[in-house]
């Protein structure tokens, strides 16, 4: 058993030093993580902010102007034309001047008064669907609070709607998309860092030499596996740190909980890594193979994009993608303290997906070792 | 600086006149051409020979334009390659190290391409596509891809490519390495016609036989030309220097360690049953005492090689190192160390290995020959437990190696054909690595690396990544590395391939010292005289085992005269073999 | 240039990229594989969202609400009995949202005070928690406009309702987020193959051993980049046709431009993408290095910075500074407006200028990186 031990430490120690000791590998393992970081913190927003308005107000009267004026107090407008005539409005908006135009007709102020319904229009651009969704939220939101502080006083009081949100109280989306990054930058290195283990081996002519000592197939696959683990380990919770003191994410959970997560969600995805490498003859088979799978992944973990948008034979695609669970477990952690019933009904099926590819690496392995 | 010789030279197509050439690396500059001059003339063959690292690959490629010199001048059929790049594409044919072919194409199509490439007109393409198929006798083949040939075939449509374009003169760089003597042969027949139909010829190499089948040789170490002539010439400087004794069936390996240290010896080789040695310039002929033999030694004609690491030694200023104590293996061996029985692979149709018997017996080295593709890499394969055979049984230091795999592995040591260490382990590390896969406890593991740093002079280089090594040392390292859990048996994939011939006397050397002490060798070599170095031989040939014996048997089984070379009776078994099978 | 060393070198580089299994991967799989997922399974459109209710008295008025909720195809009402129950639910991520109507509701209504309803979102995921409150409120908004012409008389509508925007998305009447997505997917498909296939041909031939023989034979630099370009390229519009073609086809996008501007903006944006994969090619040349290089340089910035999926305008500012060297944002730019409204050149002209200027950068880049010899 001590020969085992020593023999399996061996492999690590070496992996580390082949992984540090080119300078290639080295920079794939920190640069690509660090632009990623960055880009994703501040890219990956689907908040709306300054949407480009033009404002054409035929009214000129004292409401209409307090109306425009609420429109472009607001952050999420900002004023960038004034128009004299419909005839105006489609080339802003085709030219992508403007992303939405504010139309106050001119009989607003007379039919404000007179107690008749006033109508303002909104037109917005529809060629960036998000944004003209939650724009015309907004627009929504600021209509009626207008249209609530012109009601007279001691008149009825109209029902309202409170709003609160849970667990991130400004719906920031970087509260969102950074803890979801402890998972997917670690799931890209630790991905690559398995796909070319045995590939580099391989290519380098070094594999045969390897498989010539007394290492078994178990032990050396042991072996390749802990440096892809150990380095997984250290980023992830690098970023998790980062996420909690330089970009200020609360973390409500439990870190002994997140150090169990993130140990499953590690084993489940080494062994696909694993297996592309077990296959691959290159390095350029093993990059590709791992990009292959890396992809689909992340598209079809609901980082992005919600899995309950997607259509049922999608969701039940996402099912055996570990990043799904292990998103839901790290958001959890990260904004609401996660109940531990939650992070359990993440936890099993990774498990059993780490366990599933993990023998499928191992058979793999020992059919091309054999 | 004019050199020797050029006046013999009826007209010099590429005059090469003081080139110096530096590389700029992380450790400083690098002076891989110190002032090299010489002179290539049309059908004339200019050997470029050389050890490992000495510049040549760098010279033709300022010949061909590729690089420019930091001083000297190169003039290429009066023209300059450092200006003329685009004329100098109608005259020079180049042929790199791996051909340039494009492996993904068919052979046809790769013929196409450079045809294209070096403007041969349509209407003279299918004349001089099939005089060219013909030459290379890939006729048969045109639609094959160019990966899917063998190394041999690879190297003669390599050459077809780059005679397209009618060049007037050819480099050639290192086309014999990993080749095997039949399709060495063949190319030289290629190459010798051409130079027959008045091209100019400059062919690089690392074998000094077919340095010594040039017409001229210019010989390059570290940078600076040692010699530029004729081989004849160069080879007679050793003349009264060159001895041969016959050993009979004596301890051959000890006979030879003694003399190797006797007063006046620089350089001995076993050859089967004889030992050839030569002596130092001005010391007197040896004679059986001195050299404590039975027989006295006979002079004999010198070869290219004895005045190459005559002149390589004083030039160096130093002699072939002597090897280490021996290391003596761990226990002894009963039986044979390596039987196979009927041992036959097939890839589907196709028998890679069939039915190969034999056996090796403690302390013996054997060499397994073959030409490329003719399942000696299976074989050996096999051997290792790398590949499962499709019947028969390989059984290594007793145990079978499809079913006792890992125990077998504990006892042997393998060192594979590339440097297959990894590159950024230094070389501590490497040793160390192999000290715990293999079980040694720390301070057991401490003392053999140690002593292994001592024993193979890696003293100055334990820090250093392996990767960066030079060729004769990466061996070296590989070599320690193998035998640091003292192996019984020994597997080497062709040890030496390209490694320059003091090193790779230095290595032969530490192999003798093992082989002494009881361990197993088996080796595969395309180097005729390292098979003669060996104890017995296999040659494999079409996946059959058509020759068995001691390389002295072989050859005079297979061979006429009594100068006929092991390289003679090799090609000469084969011919036999395909005109018996012909039929 | 030399017709016949041209068409030769550009044959074999075909010949060579159809033969590659990585380039037919990387060329038609993931494409296909892109185009299906964004197509039909990446949406940022919520439908059925459940969101738990809790109705503390069941009134006519509670239960009117819980009914207009249900209407919507948007929300997927739960009625749960205790609050506790439902914040559990959201806990555990059964329900994205939760409603609380009080016990005092219908009182309050009745009487004319001011009655509340408490919405509490799932705020893990802000975007979709925004979306939520957006249809929650609209459900909201219709109701208590019936509400009170049904139970306060005419005068309580002006003024629970005394302005009426009528809001009109143009372009995508129906805010259909794939008529977005999919026209930017062709930028990404584009760069894919043009930039990552050809940031290995070049390092190929380096790494093969292959270039030192084209270098020695007549092959000149121009016909030697000419020949790399050419089938990448065709094969980059082959893969832009059939991107588009699938587009309108099965995913039933509208295009409204015209299709030889279309050609024209992609055949520059693919000679910008070739110009950086042979840049990249030229400079590292080792494939490993050039395809990380690659991935990194092209395809991670089509994605993030190009406004295909994350609005350039509501970036911080330095990085909407960084988003003008990235030239998928162009491109993009120009695929939206030529699928979703037209020829309009006051998009197309800065965008297409923009293009052609790095167009020209990248390949006079290249060019001058491109050698004769080995240093």
């Amino acid at each position: 058993m001590k020969d085992v031990w020593r023999r399996i430490l061996a492999v690590v120690t070496r992996e580390f030093i082949a992984i540090w000791a080119d300078r290639r590998t080295r920079a794939i393992l920190i640069v690509p993580p660090v632009m990623q970081l960055l880009v994703f913190s501040y890219a990956a927003t689907f908040e709306v902010s300054d949407v480009a308005l033009a404002v054409l107000n035929q009214d000129g009267g004292t409401e209409s102007r307090a109306l425009v004026a609420a429109f472009t107090a607001s952050p999420a407008f900002a004023p960038v034309a004034r128009l004299q005539s419909e005839r105006e409005i489609a080339p802003v908006i085709d030219s992508a001047m403007a992303k939405a135009v504010l139309h106050v007709g001119p009989t607003f102020g007379a039919d404000l008064a007179a107690g008749r319904q006033a109508a303002v229009q909104l037109i917005v651009d529809g060629r960036h669907s998000n944004t003209a969704l939650v724009a015309l939220g907004y627009a929504g939101e600021i209509v009626g609070a207008f249209s609530a502080a012109q009601a007279k006083p001691g008149s009825l009081q109209p029902p309202r709607l409170v709003v609160r949100a849970w667990f991130n109280p400004n719906l920031s989306s970087r509260w969102f998309i950074v803890p979801a990054l402890v998972a997917i930058l670690t799931l890209v290195i630790t991905t690559v860092i398995a796909a070319l283990s045995v590939a580099r081996e391989r290519e380098l002519g070094t594999f045969e030499q390897l498989l010539m000592t007394p290492l078994r197939p178990l032990e050396l696959l042991i072996g390749k596996t802990m440096p892809a683990l150990i380095i997984g380990y250290i980023e992830g919770l690098g970023i998790a740190g980062t996420a909690v003191w330089v970009f200020g994410i609360p973390f409500r959970g439990s870190v002994a909980v997140l150090a169990v997560a993130l140990a499953v969600f590690l084993l489940s995805i080494i062994g696909i890594g694993l297996m592309v490498s077990a296959l691959a003859r290159t390095q350029q088979q093993a990059i590709t193979g791992a990009f292959a799978f890396l992809m689909p992944a992340v598209i079809l973990s609901g980082f992005a994009t919600p899995v309950a948008n997607m259509p049922k034979a999608i969701q039940a695609l996402t099912l055996i993608n570990p990043l799904r669970y292990m998103l839901v477990i790290l958001r959890g952690l990260f904004l609401q303290d996660a109940p531990w019933e939650l992070v359990a009904a993440n936890l099993w099926p990774m498990a059993i997906i780490g366990l599933v590819t993990g023998s499928a690496a191992t058979w793999l392995f020992r059919r091309r070792v054999a | 600086m004019t050199p020797a010789g050029a006046e013999a030279i009826p007209i010099a197509t590429v005059v090469i006149d003081g080139i110096v050439k530096r590389f700029h690396g992380p450790a400083g500059a690098v002076v891989a051409l110190d002032g090299v001059s010489g002179a290539m003339a049309a059908g004339v063959i200019t050997g470029l020979a050389g050890p490992d690292g000495a510049g040549k690959t760098t010279l033709i490629r300022v010949i061909a334009g590729l690089l420019l010199p930091d001083a000297g001048h190169v003039s290429v059929m009066g023209l300059d390659p450092s200006q003329d790049g685009a004329a100098l594409g109608a005259v020079v044919g180049y042929m790199p190290q791996r051909f340039g072919l494009y492996e993904d194409l068919t052979v046809g199509e790769n013929l196409t391409l450079y045809a294209d490439l070096r403007d041969v007109a349509p209407a003279v393409r299918p004349d001089r596509f099939s005089e060219l198929l013909a030459l290379s006798g890939l006729a048969a083949f045109t639609g094959r891809p160019a990966g899917k040939l063998s190394g041999g075939m690879k190297q003669k449509l390599g050459l077809a490519c780059t005679l397209l374009g009618d060049p007037k003169v050819l480099l050639l760089d290192e086309p014999g390495v990993g080749v095997d003597p039949v399709s060495r042969r063949e190319l030289w027949a290629m190459v010798e016609g051409l130079a027959g139909r008045g091209l100019a010829i400059l062919w690089s190499t690392a074998y000094l036989d077919e340095a010594a089948r040039c017409d001229r040789v210019l010989l390059l170490d570290g940078g600076r030309v040692l010699d530029d002539g004729p081989p004849d010439a160069f080879v007679r400087t050793l003349v009264g220097r060159s001895f041969r004794v016959a050993m009979g069936d004596g301890d051959r390996r000890r006979i030879a360690r003694r003399a190797a240290e006797a007063p006046g010896v620089i350089d001995t080789w076993i050859q089967g049953r004889s030992l050839r040695l030569v002596t130092a310039k001005g010391a007197p002929p040896p004679t059986a005492e001195s050299l404590g033999t039975d027989a006295s030694p006979v002079p004999m004609a010198p070869r290219y090689e004895d005045a190459y690491i005559a002149r390589l030694l004083e030039h160096r200023d130093g002699m072939v190192p002597a090897p280490a104590a021996p290391v003596v293996a761990s226990v002894a061996v009963n039986g044979p160390a390596i039987e196979t029985r009927d041992l036959s692979r097939s890839f589907g149709s196709f028998k890679a290995v069939d039915g190969v018997t034999f056996q090796v017996g403690p302390g013996e080295i054997f060499g397994l020959l073959g030409p490329n593709g003719a399942g000696k890499s299976t074989t050996f394969k096999m051997l290792c437990g790398l590949l499962p055979p499709t019947s028969g049984t390989a059984r290594v230091a007793g145990f079978d190696m499809m079913t006792a795999r890992a125990d077998a592995r504990a006892r042997l040591g393998y060192m594979a054909q590339a440097f297959a260490q990894p590159s950024s382990l230094t070389v501590r590390q490497n040793l160390a690595f192999n000290a715990s896969v293999y079980g040694l406890d720390r301070r057991e593991g401490a003392r053999r690396i140690a002593e292994a740093i001592g024993d193979f002079g890696l003293v100055a280089h334990v820090d250093t990544p392996s990767g960066q090594l030079p060729l004769g040392l990466q061996r070296r390292l590989s070599l320690a590395c193998a035998i640091l859990h003292r192996p019984r048996i020994l597997f080497l994939d062709e040890p030496t391939s390209g490694v320059d011939p003091i090193a790779r006397r230095e290595f032969w050397r530490r192999i003798d010292v093992m082989a002494e002490s009881g361990v197993t060798v088996l080796v595969t070599s395309h180097f005729m005289d390292e098979a003669e170095y060996c104890d017995r031989l296999g040659v494999i040939y079409r996946g059959r085992l058509i020759a068995l014996g001691d390389p002295d048997a072989i050859k005079h089984q297979h061979a006429d005269g009594d100068d006929a070379t092991l390289e003679d009776a090799f090609v000469a078994m084969i011919a036999t073999y395909d005109r018996e099978h012909a039929a | 240039m030399n017709p016949r060393r041209l068409s030769g070198f550009a044959r074999k580089e075909w010949r060579q990229m159809l033969r590659d299994p990585s380039s037919i991967v990387v060329a038609f799989v993931l494409p296909a594989v892109l185009l299906f997922l964004f197509g039909f399974g990446v949406s940022l459109d919520l439908r059925d969202v459940p969101v738990a209710v809790v109705v503390e008295r069941p009134t006519p008025e509670s239960m009117g609400f819980f009914h207009a909720m249900a209407a919507s195809k948007y929300l997927t009402p739960i009625a749960i009995v205790d609050r506790r129950m439902a914040e559990e639910a959201l806990r555990m991520r059964q329900v994205q949202g939760i409603v609380v109507i009080g016990e005092t509701f219908s009182g309050q209504i009745l009487t004319g005070q001011a009655a509340r309803v408490q919405l509490i979102v799932d705020g893990t995921d802000a975007n979709s928690a925004r979306l939520i409150e957006g249809y929650v409120q609209g459900v909201w908004n219709t109701w208590a406009a019936q509400l009170a012409r049904e139970r306060l008389g005419a005068g309580a509508v002006r003024d629970a309702v005394a302005i009426d925007l009528r809001a009109r998305v143009w372009f995508n009447p129906a805010v259909n987020s794939r008529y977005f997505l999919v026209p930017g997917l062709i930028a990404i498909v584009m760069t894919l193959i043009g930039a990552l296939l050809t940031a290995l041909v070049v390092a190929r031939e380096w790494e093969r051993g292959t270039m030192e023989a084209l270098l020695t034979t007549r092959l000149t630099r121009g016909e030697f980049l000419v020949g790399k370009i050419a089938p990448y390229f065709l094969l980059g519009m082959g893969g832009m046709a059939a991107a588009v073609t699938l587009s309108v086809t099965v995913f039933g996008v509208p295009f409204r431009g015209s299709v030889w501007l279309l050609i024209l903006c992609s055949a520059v944006f693919m000679l910008v993408m070739l110009g950086i994969g042979l840049l990249i090619s030229t400079v590292a040349r080792n494939q490993f290095v050039a395809s990380i290089a690659a991935l990194l340089v092209t395809m991670l910035p089509a994605v993030m910075l190009s406004g295909f999926l994350f609005d350039i305008a509501s970036m911080p500012g330095w990085v909407q500074v960084i988003t003008h060297a990235i030239a998928a944002r162009y491109f993009v730019a120009i695929l939206q407006t030529l699928f979703l409204v037209g020829d309009v050149w006051a998009v197309i002209g800065p965008n297409l200028l923009a293009l052609g200027a790095m167009a020209v950068l990248f390949l006079g880049l290249t060019v001058l990186r491109t050698r004769r010899r080995l240093e």
